[in-house]
Formats: structure tokens, C-alpha cells, sequence
């Protein structure tokens, strides 16, 4: 019964490296994509709006685990031979498109109803008194919900190792299968996941502190 | 003097609660209105109608030569010509003064940058604040906000001024600046109507006084009828004003 | 290669689907309970009077907020059965499951008499709701230790007949069916336990 060899801690390494990716990957088509849902989540047009808040309904009421079924299996239908990577990275950008989306709307929705008045009093058009007046204060309100959320991204990408995307759990199991030290093999992966989402979540806190403070 | 605000037979409801009942009234160019009556009586939601920040359900609203209550009107155009100050300033707090006024000029207007922060500096000189040209709305008084907010508005050349109790959130000793704004504004020319309990402005800056109770115009004339109230209902709203 | 979709070939599985969903919901409630208790205990030492009682479980909860659930279950399950007995699934699960109470953000006072109360429980309803929710979603990821819940279900389906797509949509819609019921399970309980709400229509 050994410790952890060097070998095996840089492979464990290596998979976190790839868990970093992924996150940063789904973070950012899924921000975009987010962006994109709560545009249409506010949008004067009904349909468009029911129709984005039935897509977010129903990405937030399935277990982000059958979604990567969903989309993993989708495409071996379609017969796109992708690596897993794709998969994972869908998977998790429509979740986060869809957490994001709500976030931005609710930060949105929590700007004062009466500085879009002000603004299209002014003659300013919806577009010109999101742009230049709501969005901004809407970013201020957004920041933590959205730090906190990276956080859940990244614990997320540990399902990646179910279609079999070698990030930091799928390493550790990897490695376990050989040696057989669960505690420390899993032990230590988690360590990992702690130094990467101890922070972001401190981070996340400290701004909705400044955020409270600062309101008035 | 032609008319630059005509409401007729005004019909407004909040779901099943009719807060308009039927008001009627006109303002000619250059006119100072000053609007009165109780919480609830609907003088502020009225004022709200002449803009289209609420929709009417029948009744006729015409401004500057515009059908307000026309679903095809040119909405952008309308508030263009028509200026509103809120009870609550509604500064853009994440901007400074001069981006507060010149924001809709440089939007609506395509003004250029300079044009529009030598309009910012004529605008803040005549309510009294050049000085405040780079500051954030935070950093001011109440008073100098909704001043700030009266130079927003007239930045962008309004025909008609609309004032939707400005002062009653301040603290007493700031109204005093604010209502001096106005008295100037007026003294100035623009056609303005004021929904206000500050009897002292309606009595030195108003031509007409419209008194409104239960959703209509009640009584109306002269500032003389303060001091004169011809109906029991403002001799009874006179009595508990003072 | 399929080229269309058979959801025929699943229909002689249902009383495993169906088997499957219970299953969830019980794992759900469970969880819920165990982790509310567990968060309850947590935050009581959070505020306690002995420092080293306060960091011990602070640094609990931060372990357990940033790490994933699936390297938790990982490292209970495999780690246990290494060592000794098999811990029940469900346990290793629940013992994952402390935000919740955590996040329901209840104070040491509140926890000691009103939880029982009513108007405090009515503060904290709303997120309840949701916590459960969540945690019925967590519960999917028990599947890759075996567990018989519902996503478990459609694994072994879909290994029996190679109709994977068509098992997991369905697991994927029954899942939606299940948060529906939650939520308008919750709802009606709701109006039961607080005529205050359903007469008046708004919230604390």
C-alpha cells in the first residue's frame, strides 16, 4: 500500500487541466448562448418568451447527467463521430445557457422598473435603454449569481467522465482501477476540485457583500 | 395661443378599478397648469396618460398635433417633444451628470461628444449646477438630483413639460432650489403642467389651476380659486392643505 | 444505425421505469431529511461557542459545497467497500447532501424552536421547494454507483435494447413529469399548511 506515486498525481494533473477546459469551454458558449435566452426571456413578442422559458424549464428539470445521455446517444444516432469532449461540452453549455439565462433575466428584471421609463421618456429606443442603461446596472447585480454558478459548471464537468472524457474524476478512476485506494485516489481528486472551487466560491461571496453595501 | 395638450372624455381603468372617469381638459402653449387634488383623485396617472407611459381604454389625447391614444403613433417622436420629471429623479446612477444628459441627445439626436457636453454645461447653468458636471448622481443632494434631472429633460428641446409631484420626496428645506427651477422655466415660456401639492408655486407660477377628485376635473380656473373654492370638495381639500 | 426512433421496443419496461421513478423520489426524501438534519446540526456548530467545534464544521460544509457530488459518492461507496461493509447507498448520498440545510440559511435561534413554528417554516417554504427539486435532480448521479433509481433504470434498459436514445428521453421527460408534480405537490401542501398565503395571496 503505497502513497500517491509522482506518475499518477501528474496524470491527475493532466486531468484537471482538462476539467478547467471544459469548464471554461461550456462557460463561455454557454454564456453566449445565455446571453442570447435572456434577451428572448424579456422580449415585449409573448411567443418568444414562453417558448425560451419552456426550454429553460425543461433543461432545469432534467438531471444534467441524462441530458449528456441525451445529446451522447443523439449524436451516435447521427452518426457524428465526435469525441467525447463535443458531447460533454453541448451537454454543459445548454446547461449553463439555461442557469445563466435565468441569472441575467432575474438581474435584469431586479434593475428598477422606473429607469426604463426614465430612459424611453428620453425617446431612447428599448435596444438603446437596455445597452446603455439597464444592462450596465444589470451586470453589477449579475456578478455573484454568476461567480457562484461557475462553480456548479465545474463540479458539473465531473459527469464528463461518464461518456468517458478523461478529466480529473475520470483519471481518478483510471488510477483507482489499478491501485485499488479509493480514499486516497478519490481523496485526493477532490482535494483538487476544493482548491479549484474554494476560491471562485469565497470570490462569489465577497462580491454579493460589496453588492449589499453598496445598494441603497 | 393654439392648445398643445387636449384630453377629452379620458377613460382609464387599472383592471377592474376605473381611476379616470372622463377628464377633459386643455393646455395652451406657453401655459403654466398646476394639477391638484388628493392621493388617489388620479392627477398623477392623468399627467402619465399625456405621455403614454399608460394606456387609455377611451377618451382622446392629443399633444403637439399627435393622437396619443392612436396605436400607430410614433411613440419615440412624441416623447421628443414631450419632457417628464419623476417624483423619483430616476438619475442613471452608473453614469456621471454629464452622461445622464447627454445620453439621449447623442442616441435620439446623433449628437456629436462635444456638441452634446457644451449642451450638458448649458443645461446644469441653468438650473444652477455647472459645477457638478462630473459628478455621479449618488454624491449630490435630492434637491440637486431632481435639478439635475429637470436639465436632463430639457436637453432634449421639449415643447412640453410634464412634472409628476417632483418635490414631494424631498426634504422640505430642498424643495425651495427645485421649485425656484421651475418658477424660472416658466417665467421662460414652456409650456408646463405640474401635478404638485406646493399651493405657494401653484399661486405664484401657475395661469390655471385644474383641482381634480374621484377621477375627474372638479373644478378649475385661475390660481385665484385657492383662495376662492367655488366647490365643497376644494374648499374642504383648501382646508386640510393648510 | 437506427435512422428513427422505436420507443416500442421500451414499452414492455415500464414497471422498471415506473420502479425506477419511485425509487427517485424516495432517495429524494430521504436525502432531503437527512441532509436537513445533518445541516441543522452543522450550523448549530458553526455557531458554536468552541472555536475548534465552528471550524471543524465550517470547513465540512466548504468541503462538501466544492467538491462534486459524484468524487463524494465515489469516495464513500468504492472507499467503504474497500474497508469494510457496504454503506447503503442511499447514506453515502444523504451524507453528500448537507447544503441543504445550509442553504436554507436558517439561524441557530430559528432552528431551535421555529422550525416548528409555522411562520418560519413559511419563510423558508419557498426554497425548500426548490432544494428538493435539486436534490431529486442530484439523485440521477447515484446511478454510477449502482444505484436502482431512475437514470439507473434507463442504463439497464438501454444495455438490454440497444434503444439508448429512446430510454433516455423518456427517463429525460419522466423527469420533467416527476419536477412537475414536486412542484405543484409543494404548492397545494402549501396552501394547506399556510391559509394565510392562499388568502392572501403573497408571500412573507
Amino acid at each position: 500500500m503505497g502513497g500517491l506515486s509522482l506518475n499518477y498525481f501528474l496524470y491527475l494533473l493532466q486531468g484537471m487541466g482538462w476539467t478547467v477546459a471544459l469548464t471554461l469551454l461550456a462557460f463561455a458558449l454557454g454564456g453566449l448562448a445565455g446571453f442570447l435566452v435572456m434577451l428572448a426571456r424579456i422580449s415585449p413578442v409573448p411567443a418568444v418568451s414562453r417558448a425560451t422559458a419552456a426550454y429553460v424549464q425543461v433543461i432545469q428539470g432534467i438531471p444534467v447527467l441524462v441530458i449528456l445521455f441525451i445529446v451522447y446517444f443523439g449524436l451516435g444516432i447521427l452518426e457524428i463521430d465526435v469525441p467525447p469532449l463535443v458531447a460533454a461540452g453541448l451537454s454543459l453549455t445548454a446547461y449553463t445557457s439555461a442557469f445563466l439565462g435565468e441569472i441575467w433575466r432575474g438581474a435584469v428584471e431586479a434593475v428598477p422598473r422606473t429607469q426604463m421609463e426614465a430612459a424611453e421618456c428620453l425617446a431612447l429606443t428599448r435596444w438603446q435603454a437596455l445597452r446603455d442603461v439597464i444592462l450596465p446596472q444589470a451586470v453589477r447585480i449579475a456578478t455573484p449569481p454568476t461567480v457562484g454558478f461557475l462553480v456548479q459548471v465545474l463540479k458539473s464537468t465531473s459527469l464528463a467522465s461518464v461518456v468517458g472524457f478523461v478529466e480529473l474524476t475520470r483519471a481518478a478512476q483510471v488510477i483507482n482501477n489499478s491501485t485499488f485506494q479509493p480514499f486516497l485516489i478519490f481523496g485526493t481528486a477532490g482535494l483538487m476540485y476544493f482548491v479549484l472551487c474554494y476560491p471562485l466560491s469565497l470570490w462569489s461571496r465577497t462580491l454579493e457583500r460589496r453588492l449589499n453595501v453598496g445598494r441603497r | 395661443m393654439s392648445a398643445v395638450v387636449r384630453l377629452r372624455d379620458v377613460h382609464k381603468s387599472y383592471g377592474a378599478v376605473e381611476v379616470l372617469k372622463g377628464v377633459s381638459f386643455e393646455v395652451a402653449s406657453g401655459e403654466v397648469v398646476a394639477v391638484i387634488g388628493r392621493s388617489g383623485s388620479g392627477k398623477s396617472t392623468a399627467l402619465r396618460c399625456i405621455n403614454r407611459l399608460e394606456r387609455i381604454q377611451s377618451g382622446m389625447i392629443e399633444v403637439c398635433g399627435r393622437r396619443v391614444d392612436d396605436a400607430a403613433l410614433d411613440l419615440r417622436a412624441l416623447r421628443q417633444e414631450v419632457g417628464i420629471v419623476f417624483q423619483s429623479y430616476n438619475l442613471f446612477p452608473h453614469l456621471t451628470i454629464e452622461q445622464n444628459i447627454t445620453l439621449a441627445p447623442r442616441r435620439v439626436k446623433r449628437m456629436a461628444q462635444r456638441e452634446a457636453r457644451e449642451l450638458a454645461a448649458e443645461m446644469l447653468a441653468k438650473v444652477g449646477l455647472s459645477e457638478k458636471i462630473d459628478a455621479y448622481p449618488e454624491q449630490l443632494s435630492g434637491g440637486q438630483q431632481q435639478r439635475v434631472a429637470i436639465a436632463r429633460s430639457l436637453a432634449m428641446s421639449p415643447r412640453v413639460m410634464l412634472f409628476d409631484e417632483v418635490t414631494s420626496a424631498l426634504d422640505p428645506h430642498l424643495t425651495g432650489e427645485v421649485l425656484r427651477v421651475m418658477e424660472a422655466l416658466a417665467k421662460g415660456g414652456m409650456t408646463m403642467i405640474v401635478v404638485t401639492h406646493e399651493m405657494g408655486f401653484a399661486r405664484r407660477a401657475a395661469n390655471r389651476v385644474i383641482f381634480m377628485h374621484m377621477g375627474r376635473v372638479w373644478e378649475t380656473g385661475p390660481s385665484s380659486i385657492l383662495s376662492n373654492p367655488q366647490t365643497p370638495e376644494l374648499k374642504d381639500f383648501m382646508a386640510n392643505e393648510l | 444505425m437506427r435512422y428513427h426512433l422505436e420507443f416500442a421496443d421500451l414499452w414492455p419496461y415500464w414497471p422498471q421505469f415506473l420502479a425506477g421513478a419511485v425509487t427517485t423520489i424516495e432517495f429524494t426524501f430521504v436525502a432531503t431529511v437527512l441532509g436537513l438534519v445533518l445541516g441543522i446540526v452543522g450550523a448549530i456548530a458553526r455557531r458554536s461557542g468552541t472555536a475548534w467545534v465552528r471550524v471543524a464544521a465550517g470547513g465540512y460544509v466548504e468541503l462538501v459545497r466544492n467538491t462534486p457530488f459524484l468524487i463524494q459518492i465515489f469516495f464513500l461507496y468504492f472507499g467503504l467497500a474497500s474497508a469494510g461493509p457496504r454503506l447503503p447507498v442511499l447514506a453515502a448520498a444523504a451524507l453528500g447532501q448537507i447544503e441543504a440545510a445550509e442553504a436554507l440559511g436558517l439561524s441557530t435561534f430559528q432552528i431551535y424552536r421555529d422550525i416548528i413554528l409555522r411562520p418560519a417554516l413559511e419563510r423558508v417554504y419557498p426554497s425548500l421547494t426548490s432544494q428538493f427539486t435539486l436534490m431529486m435532480l442530484q439523485s440521477s448521479i447515484t446511478s454510477q454507483i449502482s444505484a436502482e433509481e431512475l437514470t439507473g433504470a434507463a442504463n439497464v434498459i438501454q444495455s438490454i435494447t440497444f434503444r439508448s436514445m429512446e430510454a433516455y428521453l423518456v427517463v429525460g421527460l419522466l423527469y420533467l413529469l416527476l419536477t412537475l408534480l414536486l412542484k405543484s405537490g409543494f404548492w397545494a401542501l402549501g396552501q394547506v399548511l399556510f391559509p394565510r398565503r392562499r388568502r392572501l395571496g403573497t408571500a412573507l
